[in-house]
């Protein structure tokens, strides 16, 4: 492994405040040119019990947490002491250094809190410190910062120790903390970081190699998450109705809407459950307003009927998705891309709906963006499909990405004017019109707003016929089934008269492919770097648009490849199966890469995942990944 | 100009411009107490003001949820029991609708029931008319969260076990602001009361009883109702939740024993709407948001200044 990057993984207790510390560490290694991407695992309590940061720094793009890690700093676990010590429960002190230990790299550094944490009681620490080339430093952080501060100041100390020990300027640091606090508080934590950091200077030799590496990195870049982009391209779209029940992971989203549209002069609804939640998205959209609303797995269940209900009263919504393991509640901080059948085929009868599932935080900004434009052209709903690691891990962004005009144009929506003429010459407005002409483009029947003179119909969860009323007509409804179904198609030719629809990634002419959806894509993407410049030929394409599927453009890419890797994070290849079952072929030609464990992948995997399919030497026990073929053709 | 050029239209409202131009084939069984709320709710129209366009009428399933397929005015037949999601949401999005929702006492008490008692919780300024039939209707006759004790039925065929809801007394304690209850053989009061709720400003809360004669051919709601107003044997201040709530339980009470007891129970004109409240919170614009998309002069802002923060 190379050391031209950075790898800083924070440990401690969850609460500890190692969120924040670590966002404005990565936030001072953005600032300082490199490009940032980090990763977060916590377990699923609120406080208390082992929980990590890690920030992957390089002045190339970053895109993925990275193969391990090579800095450690340890902290104490404040809600893990004995009792004796003002402190609650648990006996897990060492934790945040003896369970990081396996993926450190070789070489590496670890940084602990001598306050808290005693190497010595870890079995063979000093041996496999000996073996690995570690290079430990143990420091009071915790005293350094009772002395000057209060006790939680230790994570600042542990950054200035750090600093120190990577050569890097404070100047970075220090403003992001002149930003954040003032008075008292600011004065200790500056008092802190620069005695952690002149100590560790003057007090210790430093033996180990690894520095920070500098960074060229010109453009103006911002720290965001994929729920950034999501709520940001929301809101860029006009949304301005969000409703919704916490569940993790799609709280990060929902909270972020929740605290712009006050000022925004939107709404934010907390509601009592899911169906509410998404019934109200309905509500509002169908008086006039651009709605949204969302969940994570057991909460987008309870979606499922209203899901139908806007389907056939063709009022639009945009709903999120955000992926974790399941099943049921399964592990709730943990990321995983199980729901993809959950969310193509849930809610009854042949109900069409459109998803996109982005990649990054620049494509949750662009795909959410579109999912409103189209859910509002087409009257559809539309979702956007992530997971936990997308939501939550941050990364740097070009700013420019975020610089578009907003679009508040709520789509097929009659005039006042169209009314009058409407009324004029059938007597009255026909919502659910199936003539195609007069319809115009795809399926799409205009509609009117309540409030809105001659525009009055009803709008029914039961079929219905071109003015509204329920109907179970045979010829009506074989009509409105098609005229409904045609929507996807004509949003499907739509899609793909973009530029860089479904882009590939690596050398146009390479003979193995990767296939991928969502949150993977950056991992894989380094993984197919590391592939070529190891003599092999290939190259990928993670799909985002789910549904309607891009079937000329993955048909196209599996027939120039010998045989493509599908790689997904669940048990049972959704995915697979999904471009199996749209393209109806290729099944000798698939073989999926799986893993479930509730950690995303990392480079290496799908590396050796690509070489042991190939029959080349790689030891898979190691990973918890699964490697399948496909079945039928 | 506005975008919703029915609203706040000034002019004599007829209640026959609620009939649909084509009447669509009633599914309502013949003497079904359905038709006289329809019809009330048609009587009542006019007395508020309000056109058909201007008017969301947003119901359930079950027969009940067939009334926005009788009454001419934007409509919308939502799922099962989420008829106040629906319609909460919309009045939200344009506050200048008036807003109704409608179901049966299983879409509303039933499978709504927890919907029911968080919008009238929030006292979301709309009307709520539930059929109570005591029965599930459309789906032939089985329990519902009304019948009585001991009611038989195909999927209780020793009778129900369960005490039946109170719909009066869990609309109070939820928090709404106007209760009452009328009944489908007393079309003067049901049309009074009816305009009444919408011209409250809260959340209105109408427990309509309706006869089932197919289904529910022992219900109570044939026998001659009292109007605790026009009665001198019920004084009681409908402005006191206290007495209100004793009133409600007498009236909860005799309606089993064979006493239907209707009129209103509770009324607050002091307590604020949801929307008045959300809006001294600034959590809600003071400009019905639906009408923004259409005005071209509005400054829609924008993610990126924004992001100042992420940097
Ligand atoms: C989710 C769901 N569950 C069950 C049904 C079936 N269903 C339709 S109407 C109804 C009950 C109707 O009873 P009620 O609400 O009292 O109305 P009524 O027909 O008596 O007017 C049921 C159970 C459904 N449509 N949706
Ligand atoms: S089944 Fe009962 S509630 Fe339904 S229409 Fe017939 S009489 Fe009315």
């Amino acid at each position: 492994m190379t050391d031209d990057e950075l790898i800083w993984r924070i440990a401690g207790g969850s609460g500890d405040g190692i969120d924040s510390t670590s966002q404005n560490f990565a936030k001072a290694l953005m600032r300082s040119g490199l490009n940032v991407f980090t990763h977060r695992h916590y377990p699923s309590r609120i406080r208390g019990g082992h929980t990590y940061v890690e920030i992957r720094a390089k002045d190339e793009p970053v895109k993925s947490r990275g193969d391990n890690y090579n800095f450690l700093l340890a902290l104490g676990d404040s809600f893990a002491r004995n009792p004796q010590e003002e402190a609650y429960y648990g006996n897990e002190e060492i934790k945040p250094l003896s369970e990081n230990l396996d993926e450190l790299r070789e070489g590496g550094v670890i940084v602990y809190d001598s306050g808290l944490l005693d190497a010595s009681e870890i079995e063979n620490f000093d041996q496999r410190a000996e073996e690995n080339d570690w290079h430990v430093y143990d420091l009071d952080l915790r005293g350094l910062a009772k002395e000057h501060g209060r006790e939680v100041m230790r994570n600042t100390a542990g950054v200035g120790a750090t600093a120190a020990l990577l050569d890097m300027d404070l100047e970075h640091i220090e403003g992001l903390m002149e930003d954040a606090m003032s008075g008292d508080v600011l004065e200790a934590n500056l008092q802190i970081l620069e005695e952690a950091y002149e100590s560790v200077n003057e007090d210790y030799e430093h033996t180990h190699d690894l520095r920070a590496p500098t960074g060229s990195a010109d453009e103006e870049q911002v720290l965001v998450s994929g729920s950034h982009g999501i709520a940001y391209g929301a809101l860029d779209e006009g949304c301005r109705f969000i409703s919704g029940y916490p569940m993790t992971p799609w709280t990060d989203v929902y909270t972020i809407m929740t605290q712009h549209l006050p000022e925004m002069g939107g709404i934010s609804e907390q509601v009592e459950d899911e169906i509410a939640a998404a019934s109200l998205a309905i509500g509002a959209s169908h008086a006039g307003a651009k709605a949204m609303s969302g969940s994570s797995g057991g909460g987008f269940a309870l979606m499922s009927e209203p899901l139908g209900l806007a389907e056939i009263t063709e009022t639009p919504i945009v709903l999120v998705e955000a992926m974790r393991a399941g099943p049921s509640t399964g592990m709730p901080t943990k990321p995983e891309q199980g729901d993809l059948e959950h969310v193509l085929y849930t809610s009854q009868g042949d109900s069409n709906r459109v998803v996109f599932a982005p990649g990054d935080p620049a494509e949750c900004y662009e795909q959410t963006r579109k999912a409103f434009e189209i859910a509002y052209e087409y009257q559809i709903p539309a979702i956007v499909l992530y997971d936990q690691k997308l939501s939550g891990g941050h990364q740097t962004v070009p700013e420019d990405v975020f610089d578009e005009e907003p679009n508040p144009d709520i789509g097929s929506v009659v005039t006042e004017q169209d009314l009058e003429e409407a009324v004029q010459e059938a007597g009255r407005f026909k919502r659910y019109m199936y003539d195609d002409e007069e319809s115009g483009f795809g399926g799409v029947s205009r509609r009117s707003l309540p409030g809105q003179k001659g525009g009055n119909y009803l709008a029914s969860g039961n079929e219905h016929n071109e003015v509204g009323h329920i109907s179970e007509d045979p010829d009506n409804r074989t009509i409105q089934m098609n005229r409904r179904m045609a929507k996807l198609d004509a949003i499907r030719t739509e899609l793909s008269e973009e530029a860089d629809h479904q882009p590939v990634y690596g050398p146009e002419d390479a003979d193995y492919g990767i296939l991928s959806f969502g949150s993977t894509k950056g991992v894989i993407e380094e993984a197919v770097d590391q592939l070529n410049d190891e003599g092999h030929s290939v190259k990928a394409m993670n799909v985002s648009d789910i549904m309607p599927f891009p079937k000329d453009e993955v048909t196209a890419f599996l027939e120039s490849v010998d045989e493509s890797l599908v790689v997904e994070m669940n048990a049972s290849a959704q995915f697979r199966r999904h471009i199996q079952g749209q393209l109806g072929r290729f099944g000798e030609k698939l073989y999926s890469l799986l893993k479930y464990d509730g950690n995303p992948f990392e480079p290496e995997e799908i590396v050796s995942g690509f070489e042991s399919r190939l029959g080349e030497e790689a030891d898979l026990s190691q990973y918890n990944v699964r490697i399948e073929s496909a079945t039928g053709d | 100009m506005s975008a919703f050029n029915a609203i706040g239209e000034e002019r004599e409202i007829d209640r026959d411009e609620f009939t649909p131009e084509i009447e669509p084939q009633a599914t309502w069984c013949p003497g079904c107490g359905d038709f006289g709320v329809l019809k009330a709710l048609k009587q009542a129209m006019p007395e508020v003001g309000r056109n058909p366009e201007e008017t969301l009428l947003v119901t359930g399933i079950g027969c009940s949820g067939k009334l926005s397929s009788y009454f001419r005015s934007y409509g919308f037949h939502s799922i099962h029991g989420r008829s106040l999601p629906v319609a909460r949401a919309a009045k939200m999005a344009n506050p200048d609708l008036e807003v109704i929702a409608a179901g049966g006492d299983g879409d509303g008490y039933g499978i709504g029931g927890n919907h029911f008692m968080h919008t009238a919780r929030e006292n979301h300024d709309m009307t709520y008319i539930v059929f109570d039939n005591e029965i599930f209707g459309l789906t032939k006759g089985q329990t519902s969260p009304t019948s009585p004790k001991g009611h038989k039925s195909k999927t209780q065929p020793h009778g129900s076990a369960k005490q039946p809801i109170r719909p009066l007394s869990l609309a109070l304690t939820s928090g709404a602001s106007y209760v009452a209850r009328t009944a489908a053989v007393n079309p003067n009061q049901a049309k009074e009361i009816l305009a009444e709720a919408m011209e409250h400003d809260g959340f209105a809360h109408v427990d309509f009883l309706t006869q089932c004669p197919t289904w529910n051919k022992d219900a109570k709601q044939y026998v001659p109702y009292i109007d605790v107003q026009d009665s001198d044997d019920y004084d009681f201040d409908i402005t006191d939740r206290g007495e209100a709530s004793e009133m409600m339980q007498e009236a909860e009470n005799a309606l089993y024993e064979g006493t239907v007891l209707t009129g209103r129970f509770y009324h607050d004109e002091d307590r604020p709407s949801y929307q008045q409240e959300k809006q001294a919170t600034g959590d809600m614009p003071e400009e019905p948001l639906a009408e923004r998309y259409f005005d071209d002069d509005y400054e829609w802002e924008r993610s990126y200044d924004l992001l100042e923060r992420h940097k």
